[in-house]
């Protein structure tokens, strides 16, 4: 396996991991009671910006792990530059994760057209972006292993 | 995904220029070894420039490296 796939099932992995154990995390505090429309805002609003930041700092510290890992156990040194088949495939998986999450977000708007609660949205929305950042890991391991 | 029409020969260059290694040839022509694994199994058909350099870092000309479809016809 090389050290893009490697990469991709490690991004993969610990995306699902971050996501599932803030979502665990946050669905604790959320009052049973339900919220106020202006607390409503300012849970959602945390929810996703405190998500990014986590998520950021989570995978920039996973993939500098991966890499000790990976020279320890290989010996070899992780490629330093995105040649033109990297950023082909980059680029597809970019548009596959885009494409699902613009699906999400007319989902989203169209939840509040059917006046759901607010918070539906906002779920649908969190998770077409979660979903959109594994199909992008998804696309990413599939070309790598299968070709372009 | 369904094999790329554009085949090749680097597996048997490599082996026939002092039994090349990947690395060497990828080192050559600017990309990372996955590309020249790729390249080698028919997974990817690469860019115009990328089939050039590889051409010249064996020192043959494009069709000698390259060719389109089966090459038996």
């Amino acid at each position: 396996m090389t050290y893009q796939e490697k990469k991709s099932i490690t991004t993969l992995i610990s995306a699902v991991l971050i996501f599932a154990s803030y979502c665990l995390y946050m669905y604790v505090q959320y009052p049973e009671e339900g919220l106020e429309l202006e607390e409503s805002f300012r849970y959602w609003g945390s929810f996703v910006l405190v998500l990014t930041l986590v998520s950021i700092v989570a995978h920039i510290i996973i993939s500098i792990i991966f890499n000790i890992i990976f020279r320890i156990t290989t010996g070899e040194k992780e490629p330093t530059f995105a040649d033109e088949l990297d950023k082909l495939i980059e680029l597809r998986a970019h548009r596959n994760s885009f494409f699902l999450f613009i699906l999400g977000f007319l989902l989203a708007m169209g939840s509040l057209v059917t006046d759901q609660p607010l918070s539906v949205m906002f779920v649908i929305l969190i998770v077409s972006g979660f979903l959109s950042d594994v199909t992008g890991s998804i696309t990413k391991l599939y070309h790598y292993r299968r070709g372009v | 995904m369904s094999k790329n029409l554009v085949g090749n020969h680097i597996r048997k260059l490599r082996f026939n220029h002092n039994e090349m290694t990947q690395q060497q040839l990828a080192d050559k022509v600017g990309v990372t070894r996955q590309t020249i694994v790729a390249l080698e199994k028919g997974n990817y058909s690469p860019s115009l420039e990328l089939a050039f350099r590889i051409s010249h870092a064996f020192g043959l000309p494009l069709e000698e490296v390259f060719f389109y479809g089966d090459e038996s016809n």
